[in-house]
């Protein structure tokens, strides 16, 4: 299981990679685990949409289980994936890479800091297995 | 051997039955409206034949084997019910002849209706829902409609326990309110301090499955439904688990408001392979002006000589109508049989016997299958399929396995908040031989979880199919096929 | 003990495995007080009483076996195959649960596939799910569907006023939470092409009948093609057998067809059970609520058939889940796949076209009588509406006397319509049959 420190995570298992003022968000891969085999990804929000902390963005589904993808904190919609939709599989192989979700530009950077580091992220993955 | 698509085995030109000549003179047909192309199979009687009942023969049902599947209730579906849903004056009344010449079907409906009052302990009960979750919906725009009329139009939360079947929260969303989830503490029962919590002016209802989907009675349902009627909101019941209450709890005499039952689980009528259902709803004194249109009533007192007339009425403040016609009267003729042959005392022995056998396959499983809520259950009970010294086998893989055996896996992955759940519900047509016999077949399986985990986990073995690539159906999505191309030349 | 197989030394047995005394020490955690009410329910019968019994209790309805039928309005009196009450009395089908586990599901799994695979056919649209509790119900998941393809932002429901009345009470009381508009059936003389006009931008789904309630047929393509421009879902709600002869819904641009299985192999068996048939396209798929089986293949190469995208539904989805839709109308699939295979491309045309003329002889011969006249005179498929000389509940009482059932009073659903009759006329009525009507008809009307 894979935590990369540069990023930042949710508790409702989203990672979120800050470059200036522009977020690119997508699943971890504990929760692609969890989900198991991908296969549908949808993003509902559209592009040019201004969306409140925890909007739902996008949702995906496994053979077993469906899953919100919401902002991580307030912003306007920039860019969607839509590569993934043919292949949601994706997620499951590289999902801190090709499977970025979304992206948008942060309204309030403020906000960012309630954000999980790597390691409180970890942590918290692991305490959800007992 | 798989069996081939009817579309598979059409062939051009061949057809089974024959239909009369036209008789009277024909009319033109209208331009325009016409279709070119019929795209359906051509086959013969004997090629039907054999496909539907070749497709039978690859299904497991209650007739084939024990089918202990937890929250379904897969008992013994009696003959005798099919034969009397079949009679004529039964099978071939239209729904909208004029009920004075269908006194037979109302009053088949109208003491159904007045039996499941009765068991129940409600003052009226609606056959309209064509099953548990259309039951679900019709209950709860019944507590929606009542707040509205009464002006109190800030309720608007239907708070929901954790363990509770996803129909629960679906229905709660459908009709238009929100859900609040409840979590439940380490008996098994609801939170009593989080209910608490959310017990204020803004509650609806509460929707209360009991015994629960642990199989447990609820412990403290007094305080549960005090709680609740003091904020203002009401009691919803899903009676799905009503099997182990016949004759021992009335729902009603608990403080239930609304309760729907499932004639196809407590009342003996078959599942049909996912349907028909029923799911009448049962309501209290204040709730009556409520149910959903028609209802069966007398609307002429009998005497001695006549009996009483009786007809379609709609209740005052009606929420609607849920269906068209009178619901699932079919399934309700089922039921009627079912309960005029059990009558008072064979009832009770239903909910006797269902929850003796599930207290002994409890009892009998504990130390090998870890209950994580272990005490005296009601109809049925969860154990863990999951052993710490056999880290890669799953409840799926038990499930599977016990296909090898000839029996039906119990409900696996649900409730939600046990891992790797084993939901098992033997209900009371089961014998304590075969009781005895699923209990081997369990025992086996888990050694053979530790000495030979591949057997699992490549189960089932001896079944004419193997498991199934969910995946690859889901990403292909293959969902419908069309009539085979055939070269002509 | 009524189906309990336990003998009393296996009750003793099981107790003392369990730790208990008593059969009544299984209930310690039930409120006392209310412990063991005391039922007021009949004592049990035995089976032959029970034969009996039901015998005389059915025996007390009029059934349509014994007197020409030409009540209809929604649920009709058509021949039924004998064999498919054979295969639906297949133990193995009618006892089995929802095939949650394909392994040793397969054949309701696949017969779910085939029916699935037929109703397309017919209907001309690409997919279709497992089935709904019945029409009326199929066509209120349409509405929640539309709601859902605009994610909510369009409110506004136009119902033709000729959609069978019961299906528009339904649709309303389902949405009764929602905060919808539903509009277009205040008056019966609203057309399609009216119905056109009506539609704007907050348009979520329009919804007509073919053949409508009165049993006429249209094209129904610019109304199609007018929902579709304003971006609104077009839904049609069909009788299937009329499908056997009329052009498919598919054809006027629908994006969801609904409509009754009943006519399609199902008995009377007064107003249920039927089964709801739901086809739409194939990007909707994701947005159509019940279940839904996919083919695929087994651990052994083989070919099987699966639920899939099941986290659409309850059981996953919980609150998030669209319809809380579980248990459908699995067997009475069943039993129009096994009637749209016996009577087959041939037979279904056939059966139409019986019904069809059937009933445009009885709809001629009865206008050609002095006091009773066709109300509509375009096209129409088995059913017609008969402007009579006096309240139809009168004239169906003095029928009766004549051992005819006759058709549905409109007047009840339809102030515009009193004293008119709506007749359906089905492939079983024989010319006979249609005649004595028309001799009736006529014979009452100078009283």
């Amino acid at each position: 299981m894979e935590f990369p420190t540069d990023l930042k995570y949710t508790n409702n298992d989203e990672w979120v990679r800050v470059e200036g003022d522009i977020a690119t968000v997508g699943i971890t891969d504990y929760a692609q685990d969890q989900l198991s085999d991908l296969v549908f990804v949808e993003v509902t929000a559209e592009v040019g949409e201004k969306l409140e902390r925890d909007a739902t963005v996008a949702e995906v589904e496994s053979v077993k289980a469906a899953a919100f993808i919401y902002m991580p904190v307030a912003g306007t919609i920039i860019e969607t994936n839509v590569e993934l939709y043919d292949e949601p599989e994706i997620i499951n192989a590289d999902p801190y890479g090709a499977a970025w979700m979304f992206k948008f530009e942060i309204a309030n950077p403020v906000e960012l800091d309630e954000l999980l580091d790597a390691t409180a992220y970890e942590k918290y993955c692991q305490e959800r297995e007992h | 051997m798989t069996e081939p698509l009817v579309y598979e085995i059409s062939s051009p030109g061949r057809h089974a039955l024959r239909m009369p000549e036209v008789d009277v003179p024909k009319a033109p047909l209208p331009e325009g409206l016409i279709r070119e192309d019929l795209p359906l199979p051509e086959l013969s009687e004997i090629d039907v034949v054999r496909h539907f009942v070749r497709l039978s023969q690859l299904n497991h049902g209650v007739d084939t084997g024990f089918y202990p599947l937890g929250s379904c209730t897969m008992k013994y579906n009696p003959k005798l019910n099919e034969d009397t849903a079949r009679l004529p004056g039964f099978a071939f009344t239209h729904p909208l002849q004029d009920p004075e010449t269908a006194q037979g079907t109302l009053a088949l409906m109208y003491s159904l209706q007045e039996w499941l009052s009765e068991i129940g302990g409600f003052a009226a009960v609606s056959l309209q829902p064509a099953a548990g979750a259309h039951g679900e919906l019709t209950g709860i725009l019944i507590i929606r409609a009542y707040h509205k009329d009464r002006g109190d139009e800030k309720r608007t939360k239907i708070l929901v326990p954790d363990s509770a079947h996803g129909t629960n929260p679906a229905t709660t969303t459908m009709s238009g309110m929100e859900v609040i989830e409840i979590p439940s503490d380490e008996r098994g029962n609801i939170d009593l301090d989080s209910l608490r919590g959310h017990c204020d002016e803004s509650v609806a209802g509460l929707m209360l499955t009991n015994p629960n989907t642990l199989g447990l009675f609820e412990e403290q349902v007094r305080e549960v439904i005090e709680l609740i009627h003091g904020c203002g909101g009401l009691i919803y019941g899903d009676g799905a688990n009503m099997n182990a209450l016949l004759g021992v709890v009335r729902p009603g005499d608990l403080g239930f408001d609304v309760l729907q039952y499932n004639l196809h689980k407590t009342f003996s009528t078959p599942h049909g392979g996912g349907g028909p259902g029923s799911g009448p709803v049962g309501v209290a004194e204040h709730l009556v002006d409520f149910l959903p249109t028609p209802l069966v009533d007398v609307v002429e007192e009998g005497d001695e000589v006549l009996p009483p007339l009786y007809g379609f009425v709609t209740p005052k403040k009606s929420i609607g109508r849920v269906k068209s016609f009178h619901g699932h009267f079919g399934v309700a003729v089922k039921a009627y049989t079912y309960l005029r042959l059990l009558g008072k005392k064979g009832l009770r022995e239903v909910a006797d016997f269902s929850v003796l056998n599930a207290n002994y396959l409890r009892v009998r499983m504990r130390d090998v299958y870890h209950i994580p809520y272990d005490r005296v259950c009601m109809h049925e009970f969860v154990a863990e399929g999951r052993w710490e010294d056999a880290p890669d086998i799953h409840a799926l893989d038990i499930a599977k396995r016990l296909m090898d055996y000839g029996f039906h896996p119990p409900t696996n992955y649900f409730p939600l908040i046990v891992r790797e759940a084993l939901m098992i519900e033997p209900t009371e047509t089961e014998s304590l031989e075969t009781l005895d016999a699923f209990v081997k077949a369990m025992l086996e399986i888990a050694e053979q979880a530790r000495s030979d985990p591949e057997l699992l986990k490549t189960a089932p073995h001896k079944t004419t199919f193997g498991r199934m690539d969910e995946v690859k159906a889901a990403r292909q999505l293959v969902l419908c096929c069309w009539p085979v191309e055939r070269d002509e030349s | 003990m009524a189906y309990v197989p336990h003998t009393e030394s296996d009750r003793r047995a099981m107790l003392a495995e369990i730790g208990l005394e008593r059969m009544d020490d299984l209930y310690d955690a039930i409120p006392k007080e209310v412990r063991f009410p005391d039922l007021d329910l009949p004592d049990p019968i035995s089976e032959m009483e029970i034969t009996r019994e039901m015998l005389t209790l059915s025996e007390a309805n009029l059934e349509v076996q014994h007197v020409p039928c030409f009540l209809g309005a929604g649920a009709y009196n058509h021949f039924i195959p004998s064999i498919i009450d054979h295969i639906l009395l297949r133990n193995e089908f009618y006892t089995a649960y929802t095939p949650y586990q394909p392994e040793i599901s397969q054949g309701t799994l696949q017969a779910i596939f085939e029916y699935q695979s037929l109703m397309c056919n017919l209907t001309g649209m690409e997919v279709s799910n497992a089935s709904h509790y019945d029409g009326a119900t199929a066509l209120a998941e349409a509405v929640i569907l539309a709601l859902n393809q605009h994610r909510g932002k369009r409110h506004k429901v136009l119902l033709s006023p000729t959609i069978h009345p019961h299906y528009r009470q339904v649709v309303r009381t389902y949405t009764q939470g929602m905060g919808l508009t539903i509009v277009g059936d205040e008056s019966l003389d609203t057309s399609s092409a009216m119905l056109a006009e009506m539609i704007d931008g907050e348009t979520t789904l329009v919804a007509v009948q073919y053949p409508d309630f009165l049993g006429r047929i249209e094209d129904l393509s610019s109304l199609g093609e007018a929902a579709n421009k304003a971006g609104a879902l077009f839904c049609v709600v069909v009788n299937p057998l009329a499908l056997g002869l009329l052009r498919p819904p598919s054809e006027f641009g629908a994006d969801i067809v609904v409509g009754d299985g009943q006519p399609l192999g199902i008995p009377l068996s007064y107003g249920g059970p039927y089964v709801g048939i739901f086809t739409t396209r194939q990007q909707y798929v994701r947005k159509m609520s019940g279940r839904l089986v996919g083919e695929t293949v087994d651990s052994r190469g083989q070919r099987g058939y699966v639920l899939t995208l099941t986290p659409r539904e309850q059981h996953i989805r919980r609150d998030k889940a669209t319809s809380n839709i579980c248990t459908n109308q699995g067997l009475m699939a069943l039993a129009t796949a096994v009637y749209l295979s016996i009577v087959g491309k041939q037979g279904l045309r056939e059966v139409a076209e019986l019904c069809y003329h059937k009933a445009h002889y009885a709809a001629e011969k009865i206008d050609a009588l002095d006091h009773y006249s066709l109300w509509h005179r375009g096209p129409f498929f088995h059913e017609f509406v008969v402007s009579c000389p006096k309240p139809v509940a009168e004239i169906n009482n003095q029928l009766l006397d004549y051992d005819i059932l006759g058709g549905y009073d409109l007047g009840q659903e339809y102030p515009a319509l009193a004293d008119h009759m709506l007749i359906a006329v089905t492939e079983i009525i024989s010319k006979e049959d249609i005649n004595d009507l028309v001799t009736v008809l006529e014979e009452v009307s100078h009283d």
